[in-house]
């Protein structure tokens, strides 16, 4: 990984309240370059307005954002509904956002296995190839982060790998940094530097691979236990008038103590 | 044999198609059918203020139009309401508000039929020329925003991120939409002027493989329905406005007949 001196994204206690209710509560974080950051927790939990918060589209009630000067981030959207009325082609979705070459457009979306839609139909693709477009395109800009809304929603199990594996990949090929909101904290544990477990607030944050030889963390959940589920059975029994978070079942707890 | 007036309103028809054509497009894109037809609702107002202050009717219906565009766009982003109750309320407001104030001018007789659907086998010289200055007004500046726009069509937030002014892009774009509304009244009357941005756009759509295409067969397809209209409701002496409507939509039958193009 890329060590640097500087954070390419910075929060810092930030607070987003809607209609009285708190959505994000003294979230603070960091991304470096060339890391991949996995936010999890159940729906509603806030990742989305916590990832458009990050990106300037929300803005905060309290709290800071800094990001590191001319930014550049690639964004994949939760979802993209391309209007049948439309008629866009991949080639011209991707100039949308500047001049670039024929060749260069090819070898974008070849970088992503998405090399012969080209010249399709934006309204004609499935969900998979969405996604491999928008990445493709956002590769077009030498982004320093990639803030991924669900990358691999809607599509299945085979591609879900097989996207989280480009994503990696993407990383060691491009040294951007990955921000990336997910549910499904099974398949992303493969391929995540670290895990921020959010429900409001950061319930904990710790590195996958540490936190699953941990011999604690072993014990108490035992081998057979796959992350995902015990951090939803987490979610169920955590309470949030308990923080800050003693007594809190969540399987990357005691990393995340020391993190906040 | 063609006679002057005749002459004059086809000028100005394919005036009008010249500009609906290209917002024609993102009106279907964006789905702004009930946003068109709020403006033109409220162009009536317009028409009455005119007469009341006494300023020429198109600068009052631009105004209006521009007033209820601009309260529009600040009513939505406080999302209180939904988009299409807040049109609503706008559209038969200021539709009812101009009916009654016209009815109130007593001394006054204006031809409400014109306006409602339009009179453009009367207008004059001055009226083609208006209509095409503010066209090729608002075809160059929807020039300018053409690329942020079909970005903010695609996904607003993506747009954002990726360095468009949506606010601002969307707010200009609302803004121009009420000026071409203006122009358009004239022609085909403000219950009909919708139908001219939504069935060329809609009528080319399965021939158009790049938006750009899609805006150049639109305004095509515009002229050739004004240029059929006006021909049918010479000869079957017909009203012109809704013979342009007529012509427009069985253009959009007979293209469906088309294979699409991929």
């Amino acid at each position: 990984m890329v060590e640097s001196a500087e954070p390419l994204l910075d929060l810092e206690g930030i607070c987003l309240v809607r209609q009285g209710r708190h959505i994000l509560e003294n979230v603070s974080f960091q991304i470096d370059p060339g890391e991949i950051i996995t936010l999890i927790g159940p729906n509603g939990a806030g990742k989305t307005s916590l990832l458009k918060v990050a990106l300037g589209l929300l803005q905060a009630d309290t709290g800071l954002v800094k990001r590191s000067a001319d930014l550049r981030i690639g964004y994949m959207p939760q979802k993209l509904v391309v209007d049948r009325t439309f008629p866009l082609s991949v080639a011209r979705f991707m100039r949308l956002i500047g001049h670039y070459s024929e060749q260069q457009m090819q070898q974008s979306l070849d970088e992503v296995g998405a090399g012969r839609l080209l010249n399709a139909s934006l309204a004609d693709l499935s969900g998979g190839e969405l996604q491999r477009v928008l990445l493709g395109r956002a590769l077009l800009r030498r982004p320093q982060l990639l803030a991924l809304d669900e990358p691999v929603q809607g599509v299945d199990v085979q591609g879900q790998v097989e996207l989280y594996d480009l994503i990696g990949r993407l990383r060691d090929n491009f040294g951007c940094a990955v921000l990336m909101v997910s549910h499904d904290l099974h398949l992303v544990m493969s391929s995540t530097d670290r895990v921020i477990c959010l429900n409001q607030h950061v319930c904990c944050t710790g590195t996958p691979a540490a936190v699953q030889q941990d011999a604690q963390f072993l014990k108490m959940f035992g081998p057979a236990v796959l992350p995902h589920l015990a951090i939803y059975s987490h979610d169920a029994q955590h309470q949030h008038g308990s923080c800050p978070h003693q007594g809190c079942s969540c399987p990357l707890g005691e990393e995340g103590r020391d993190a906040r | 044999m063609p006679a002057d007036f005749m002459l004059r309103a086809l000028a100005a028809g394919i005036g009008v198609a010249l500009v609906a054509g290209p917002y024609g497009t993102f009106v279907v894109w964006r789905r702004m059918a009930y946003f068109g037809d709020t403006l033109a609702h409220s162009a009536l107002l317009g028409v009455a203020l005119g007469f009341l202050l006494q300023v020429d009717p198109m600068l009052a219906v631009m105004l209006v139009c521009l007033l209820v565009a601009l309260l529009l766009f600040f009513l939505q982003r406080q999302q209180r309401l939904p988009s299409d109750t807040l049109l609503g309320i706008l559209s038969h407001s200021t539709l009812s508000l101009g009916l009654v104030a016209i009815a109130f001018m007593e001394e006054l007789r204006i031809d409400l039929l014109a306006y409602l659907f339009g009179d453009i086998l009367a207008v004059g010289n001055r009226d083609i020329l208006l209509i095409y200055a503010s066209a090729i007004i608002a075809l160059g500046l929807l020039m300018l925003l053409w690329r942020p726009l079909l970005a903010i069509t695609l996904h607003e937030d993506l747009a954002r991120v990726e360095g468009v002014r949506v606010d601002l892009v969307q707010l200009s774009f609302s803004c121009l939409l009420a000026l071409v509304v203006a122009i358009m009244m004239k022609v085909v009357g403000l219950l009909l002027i919708t139908s001219l941005f939504i069935l060329p756009a809609a009528a080319v759509r399965r021939l158009s493989r790049s938006p750009e295409q899609m805006a150049v067969l639109a305004v095509l397809a515009g002229a050739l329905s004004v240029s059929g209209g006006l021909y049918g409701s010479w000869q079957f002496d017909t009203p012109a406005g809704p013979s342009i409507v007529v012509a427009a939509t069985l253009l959009f039958a007979l293209l469906q007949l088309f294979p699409a193009r991929q």
